[in-house]
């Protein structure tokens, strides 16, 4: 029977299951005064799944607003936070709209499809924007390599990415894997996309103009992903994991390049009013954050939803989490041409519904009204907590436990090499190399570089060329982030930063996905709370403003969190792409500069975890200004041609830098240290550092620059030869290092 | 005169077509586009077919797309003489379309291998290599999870006793194909199909770490030059 709204005003005191769809009593009670009686069967639905952690950040919204509050004054912001995604001016009439979000439990669950369903989301949430979706990148977190279930979720979620990713035609152009026993039970799967637009054809998630019909388009309705936010996303895992396989959705990359190329056909043809992509919360979450912004009212007919399993009810329908769906608003004038388009793609569409001025949304279900609430009720006005939090226990003690009290190697060759073969540094070509990193004909830079860089050409017929480029870096040490989460929130920004200046690309905006374990947790709250502030305050300092991202919770087993992880995404400008810089050295013969101070920083570093299994003390020390200085250096040295190879100094330091940058071309250099200290000069992690190289003549430009910009400057050698040689302590072939490099994954993953 | 036509093939999935248009232009012909659903091949004078996933892959790779009415056209063209290239999804379409013989099959390793390849030129007197060396080794990006070429040993021995063999993988074959076959002609010449992709190594900025690309255009316009 249906449970219409007639039936529960009838039926008052009718239990209804809120609790098994994870609403809270409060939460439910609240629901009954909004619509002053008992939800239907759908209502709840709606409600249960709008509701949702994922769906109203109600913990995290509190501390969330100071990304806008905080915010650096940029001209470049076009859209901010709160759309689908963020989109920023990158000149010469170019927009790029950009945003990271986690498929973080889908993965754990079932890697192949998890994943896969992460890039979909996250590209049609780049697509409602009105953008062509033009790159993807990675951002993932394994347990320990020599993990058992890492050996079932690694290849399962690269497998995901790749099928997904390169069956609709993106480049993948860059990322992270990072392994830590940490994640062993909770993965992390941050999927991150970029596209580009006209500045002046943006498109909003917006229903306005009574009379406009409401289409949706694409994949049909099946019962996939029923519940995946409220039920997967916005909970612990306990045991019954199995149990919730159904609740991950599958992907069909096919129909989302479909709906792409449909997509950028209706919006040339401009018969688009408004435009929302179905992603968690499926056909709820479209209709009524359609409805709430624009004229407030919407009437849809669920019966005409076009369904793959005709036994759906109604409240499955609302649920479901099926992929490739898009919702449009369209004048009827219009609406021929859009089936037309429709059409010659073999894009399903219906209209389902139409835009009213009555400021609610009425669903029907064979004739029955099913649905009748004030949209924004369930859109804007979830329910808002302010969590307690306070430092966890034991964080005084594990900020005093530092790695002074480690022992210090003698031979640092062996040390380098253990290092460079561990997985955290080892080559990712294995991942990698599964993905299409060229398709699109537009990928300048792409892995293993510092950051993944794209020529601004043939996005859409009839636009101007440019000669400009956008570079992407996304970075997180969780590491870091654990012995201080307000410096850790600071590091990963700043090491993105300077990922994307090395290449000569001007930072320009910031997304972010917040990985964490229970809010309900005042420990994990802590955590958030100050990775937050510490991630706001460093934007404003270094004039990046946050445009969007993702806060995925509840990544904890039992009562055991994840390291505090937030991955930050930074989007940087190039004004010439043709200046852009490879991160190796790529000929003998030139001079190799470190630019930047190195001191005694240990904590948290790659050196500990690997040789001690260690992790105590603080982070690297933050300089903010330092770091501004750095990328201002590297932006105007590559404007004025200077440098042949740039790269970061980050995870195992110099030493790693060395040997990456010897590794990209096979030419080996002979450096000599600039500390008395061999040891601490090769591996210490200090922040706001770079590793270039120059042409001897160009030098002294260089050094000019860095006066101009305090930056230290360190003249360390010359490129050439086949073997690292560092004067006086230590000498390694090229062919060695690469075996040690490239062995690392296969060794483990086969 | 005016500047060679030189088609390329949209299907539903097919992701490589920008980039074959750019090739083409930037040898110096005219891009034509050629859409799947219709019965017409706009008079260029050779077809470029790119890669990517037509119809998802689903049933087969190319199973599908051989049925569409596109091919009707190109199928008995091709077999007339019109010069055509298929690369990696375009190459599997002209196997299922019976134009090569043979079949692409999942790759030995079981993984999709995106990466920089050194390629073998075997024949340089077909329409689409006239313009390489013999013998000359070259590096061209492959990217597919079914690049393996198979065929029956008949089948095969008759392609290498003919030099049919266009092109053969070198330092490494990354998918298993017997005899490191990377591509294949039909007896004519004019029919050429490969895995790897030269439409992706034609620009020192973009792509591949080589241009070696830039050869398939120049050879193709040379010969449509002549003709």
């Amino acid at each position: 029977m249906t449970d219409s709204v007639k039936r529960a005003a009838e039926t008052p005191d009718e239990p209804m299951p809120y609790a098994e769809l994870g609403m809270k009593q409060d939460e439910y009670q609240r629901v009954c005064e909004i619509l002053g009686r008992r939800p239907t069967g759908s209502e709840l639905a709606i409600y249960s799944v709008m509701w949702s952690e994922h769906c109203s950040y109600k913990s995290s919204k509190v501390h969330l607003r100071q990304f806008g509050t905080k915010a650096p004054k940029s001209d470049a912001l076009l859209v901010g936070m709160g759309e689908n995604a963020g989109v920023v001016d990158v000149g010469d009439g170019w927009a790029a709209t950009f945003k990271i979000e986690s498929h973080n439990h889908p993965s754990y669950v079932e890697p192949h499809q998890g994943a896969a369903t992460g890039v979909g989301g996250i590209v049609r949430d780049i697509m409602s924007m009105g953008a062509r979706p033009i790159a993807v990148m990675d951002a993932l977190r394994f347990g320990g390599a020599d993990q058992q279930d890492t050996r079932r979720v690694l290849p399962g979620v690269v497998e995901g990415i790749s099928h997904y990713g390169n069956c609709l035609g993106l480049p993948n152009i860059g990322g992270e894997v990072v392994f830590d026993p940490c994640y062993i039970g909770n993965p992390l799967v941050n999927a991150l996309c970029v596209g580009l637009l006209r500045k002046d054809q943006i498109k909003l998630a917006t229903a306005p103009g009574p009379g406009n019909k409401v289409v949706l388009f694409g994949a049909r309705t099946g019962a996939d992903g029923i519940g995946g936010a409220s039920v997967l996303a916005s909970a612990t895992f306990e045991d019954e994991s199995q149990a919730k396989r159904p609740a991950v959705q599958v992907g069909d990359p096919f129909m989302e390049k479909l709906l792409i190329e449909c997509c950028l056909e209706l919006y040339q043809a401009d018969v688009v009013v408004g435009i929302q992509d179905l992603g968690a919360a499926g056909v709820s979450c479209a209709t009524t954050e359609l409805a709430a912004k624009g004229t407030g009212g919407m009437t849809v007919d669920l019966n005409l939803v076009p369904l793959r399993d005709p036994t759906l009810r109604p409240e499955e329908i609302l649920m479901s989490e099926s992929q490739e769906r898009m919702m449009a608003v369209v004048t009827p004038e219009d609406i021929p041409a859009f089936m037309a388009i429709c059409q010659k793609w073999d894009v399903p569409a219906t209209v389902i519904g139409e835009v009213t001025d009555t400021g609610r949304l009425v669903m029907t279900w064979d004739g029955e009204t099913i649905v009748d609430i004030p949209p924004g009720t369930a859109a804007d006005e979830g329910p808002v907590y302010e969590r307690p939090f306070h430092e966890p226990e034991g964080q005084a003690a594990l900020n005093a436990d530092g790695p002074e009290r480690l022992p210090r190697p003698e031979d640092l060759r062996e040390t380098l090499l253990r290092l460079l073969g561990s997985p955290n540094l080892g080559s990712k070509e294995w991942v990698t190399s599964q993905y299409d990193r060229y398709v699109r004909g537009n990928t300048v830079l792409a892995q293993p570089a510092d950051a993944g860089m794209l020529r601004i050409s043939e996005v859409m017929p009839g636009a101007e060329e440019t000669t400009r480029g956008i570079a992407l870096a996304t970075d997180g040490n969780g590491r870091y982030a654990r012995l201080d989460p307000y410096a850790g929130a600071q590091l990963a920004l700043a090491e993105a930063y300077r990922n994307v200046a090395v290449t000569g690309a001007a930072p320009l905006a910031v997304t972010n996905c917040l990985n964490f374990g229970s809010p309900e947790d005042p420990e994990v709250m802590w955590q958030f709370a100050e990775a937050v502030r510490g991630l706001a305050d460093a934007c404003k300092t270094l004039g990046v403003p946050v445009t969007g991202g993702n806060v995925s919770f509840y990544n904890q087993t039992g009562s055991t969190a994840i390291h505090p992880t937030p991955v930050v995404g930074v989007l940087g400008v190039i004004d010439d792409v043709a200046k852009r810089v490879r991160s190796g050295f790529p000929a003998g013969d030139l001079r190799v500069v470190l630019l930047g101070d190195t001191r005694d920083e240990f904590g948290g570093s790659e050196w500990a975890h690997v040789t001690h299994g260690h992790l105590g003390g603080l982070p690297p020390a933050v300089d903010l200004e330092a770091e501004r200085g750095l990328a201002s250096v590297l932006v105007a040295a590559a404007e004025q041609g200077l440098l042949e190879g740039s790269h970061d100094l980050s995870d195992g330091g110099l030493a790693i830098a060395l040997a990456e940058a010897c590794l990209a071309r096979g030419v080996g250099a002979t450096v000599s240290l600039p500390g008395d200290d061999a040891f601490v000069d090769l591996f210490s992690e200090s922040a706001s550092r770079a590793l270039v190289c120059v042409r001897p003549e160009a030098f002294e430009a260089l050094a000019e620059l860095c006066g101009r910009h305090e930056v230290p400057c360190y003249g360390l050698g010359t490129t050439g030869g086949t073997s690292l040689v560092v004067e006086g302590t230590l000498e390694i072939p090229v062919a060695e290092l690469r075996e040690t490099h490239a062995g690392a994954l296969p060794a483990i993953f086969g | 005169m005016n500047a060679a036509r030189v088609g390329v093939v949209t299907f539903p999935g097919t992701l490589d077509d920008q980039d074959a248009a750019r090739a083409v232009r930037l040898a110096g012909a005219e891009a034509v586009p050629l859409w799947h659903a219709d019965h017409d091949l706009k008079g260029v004078d050779a077809v470029f077919l790119p890669g990517g996933f037509s119809y998802g892959d689903y049933l087969r790779c190319g199973a599908i797309s051989r049925f569409a009415p596109l091919m009707d056209e190109l199928i008995p063209a091709a077999r007339a003489g019109l010069p055509v290239l298929g690369t990696c999804n375009g190459f599997q379409i002209l196997c299922e379309a019976h134009l090569l013989p043979g079949a692409l099959t999942r790759n030995e390793g079981l993984h999709y291998i995106c990466r920089d390849q050194g390629i073998r030129v075997e024949n340089t007197s077909t329409a689409w290599t006239s313009d390489f060396e013999a013998g000359q080794e070259i590096v061209l990006p492959v990217k597919h999870g079914e690049g393996r070429y198979v065929a029956d040993a008949d089948t095969v021995s008759a392609l290498e006793s003919s030099g049919r063999v266009v092109f053969r993988y070198v330092g490494g074959n990354p998918n298993g194909s017997l005899n490191d076959i990377a591509g294949i002609a039909n007896e004519a010449g004019n029919v050429v199909g490969l895995m790897p992709h030269p439409e992706h190594a034609v620009e020192d900025l973009t792509g591949a770490p080589s241009v070696d690309g830039r050869g398939f255009f120049t050879s193709i316009l040379k010969k449509l030059v002549n003709a």
